[in-house]
């Protein structure tokens, strides 16, 4: 009877399917965009310096978190490993957040301070150095790879648009910061400092 | 939650629920009565289309979820600001589960902590707790045997950078240590570089020469941490230079790098990652690494 209608009125059965798949996006998501708990930072919260910037997108170029997760479940089974849970005011600044949904390492959620500048070092050259069982690739190129940071800055004005409050003086600098270091110099300094707001 | 995006939820939520229960009931076809009302007229090619009623299995699953979302949505929060009759939260259930982990553990580590770090390394159950807590948390650097690695002490000899005694371990493993040997190589130069190396060499041999240049220099540099005699200085972290034992490798070349680059050891501290007590049965496990 009535599929009639809409079965011969590809135009009005467009709209209902619309109308029919977005209701789990307006109660489920779009309430999430307006809320203290997912918009406010954490107290202490900081944007990225901009070495750890640079390093956050070498992370993401060479994949990291495809093996490794940056998000820690509030169950003791992962906080009697990796420290306090993961809460959603860590991640405000992050665009886009890197919480990964699959460990074949484990989580690096918290990982800034527990082991040595020189131990993240030697483990990114050859992992198998320090953790002879390891699976991990190794990286050896982030030692040779200079970084120029012509598009530091850049990248802050683009993340300062999505509402991450760099100041103009984090811009200006940008470059100066960056410029001449190595690649893994970023990459320790990027995982130096996740996660040490919350213990 | 605001009350405007609450009642958002809620009347959304509801008009979903009312919708699809309305589609359903709407469409249903119970039976199949007459020849012709059995097919929905659709023809092509001379292929006709059955109208039967949707398999019973099918429907009653579909009623059984609707009232499994009504069930859910009055005793687990899932409209707006309501919060369930029964009050569940993600972290009330994680410090459930904390507190339950208490009740069982809590007297085991306490029991522990009472006794001291010499004493409990004897004990045979709580070093097995010990080497757990080792592999978890310490294994990575120091080794899963804690025979070390280059940069990363030996835990089961009698060497200790920062010694060896219960209540020295207790505060490497609480507060962690940085240890800092500085870069020689534009003080010291190429000549002196090679001279230095030969030297701390010859401290390890106990062939030493205490008229030459280098050994001047090393009264000078070295001594105010690693001692007049190379011994060392647990107090620093300055490892002793007259043993075999070689944190960064001692051959000639890997001497030349320390001296020349530093060092910059860092035991990172485990305060704020393991508890106290969890600390105090570590302490006694590396106690227990070099005993015999």
């Amino acid at each position: 009877m009535n599929h009639d209608k809409v079965e011969k009125n590809i135009g009005l059965m467009i709209v209902l399917i619309i109308i029919a798949i977005s209701f789990g996006a307006l109660v489920e998501l779009v309430p999430l965009m307006f809320q203290k708990q997912t918009n406010e930072p954490i107290e202490g919260l900081k944007p990225l310096p901009a070495l750890s910037l640079e390093g956050r997108d070498i992370y993401i170029r060479e994949g990291c978190n495809v093996c490794h997760s940056q998000m820690i479940r509030p169950f003791r089974s992962e906080t009697e490993r990796y420290g306090h849970y993961s809460v959603a005011g860590e991640h405000v600044y992050e665009h886009p957040f890197l919480w990964g949904s699959k460990r074949t390492g484990p989580d690096l959620a918290r990982v800034g301070g527990r082991y040595s500048d020189d131990w993240h070092r030697a483990h990114l050259y050859n992992p198998r150095h320090v953790v002879p069982e390891s699976n991990m690739p190794a990286f050896p190129w982030l030692f040779s790879n200079k970084l120029n940071g012509e598009k530091t800055g850049a990248k802050m004005r683009a993340l300062r648009a999505v509402g991450v409050p760099y100041t103009d003086e984090d811009i200006a600098n940008a470059k100066a910061e960056v410029e001449g270091k190595y690649e893994i110099d970023a990459m320790v300094a990027y995982l130096q400092q996740l996660g040490l707001l919350l213990q | 939650m605001s009350t405007f995006w609450s009642a958002w939820i809620i009347v959304l939520t509801i008009i979903f629920l009312v919708a699809v229960s309305w589609l359903l009931f709407a469409n249903r076809k119970t039976s199949v009565n007459a020849e012709n009302e059995a097919k929905t007229g659709h023809v092509y090619d001379g292929i006709e289309e059955y109208d039967n009623p949707l398999p019973a299995w099918w429907l009653n699953l579909f009623l059984l979820t609707l009232i499994f979302t009504i069930g859910y949505l009055i005793l687990y929060p899932g409209l707006g600001n309501f919060k369930g009759l029964l009050g569940w939260t993600s972290e009330g259930r994680y410090e459930q589960e904390i507190k339950a982990a208490e009740e069982k553990y809590q007297h085991i580590f306490k029991a522990y902590a009472e006794v001291n770090i010499e004493a409990l390394a004897k004990d045979a159950k709580a070093m097995k707790i010990g080497q757990r807590l080792f592999a978890n948390s310490c294994a990575t650097c120091h080794g899963s045997d804690a025979r070390g690695n280059v940069g990363y002490p030996n835990l089961t000899d009698n060497d200790w950078l920062y010694g060896g005694q219960p209540e020295q371990i207790l505060v490497s493993i609480t507060h962690g240590r940085s240890a800092v040997m500085p870069a020689w190589a534009s003080v010291l130069g190429s000549e002196g570089l090679g001279g230095m190396t030969n030297y701390v060499r010859s401290l390890a041999d106990g062939e030493v020469d205490k008229n030459s240049d280098s050994a001047k220099t090393y009264t000078n540099m070295c001594a105010a941490c690693h001692g007049l005699d190379g011994k060392g200085n647990i107090a620093l972290g300055a490892p002793n230079l007259t043993d075999d034992i070689w944190l960064y490798g001692g051959s000639e070349a890997e001497i030349m790098q320390s001296l020349a680059n530093g060092r910059n050891g860092k035991m990172p501290a485990q305060e704020t990652i393991l508890s106290k007590e969890k600390i105090h049965i570590l302490a006694a496990y590396v106690f227990s690494l070099s005993m015999e």
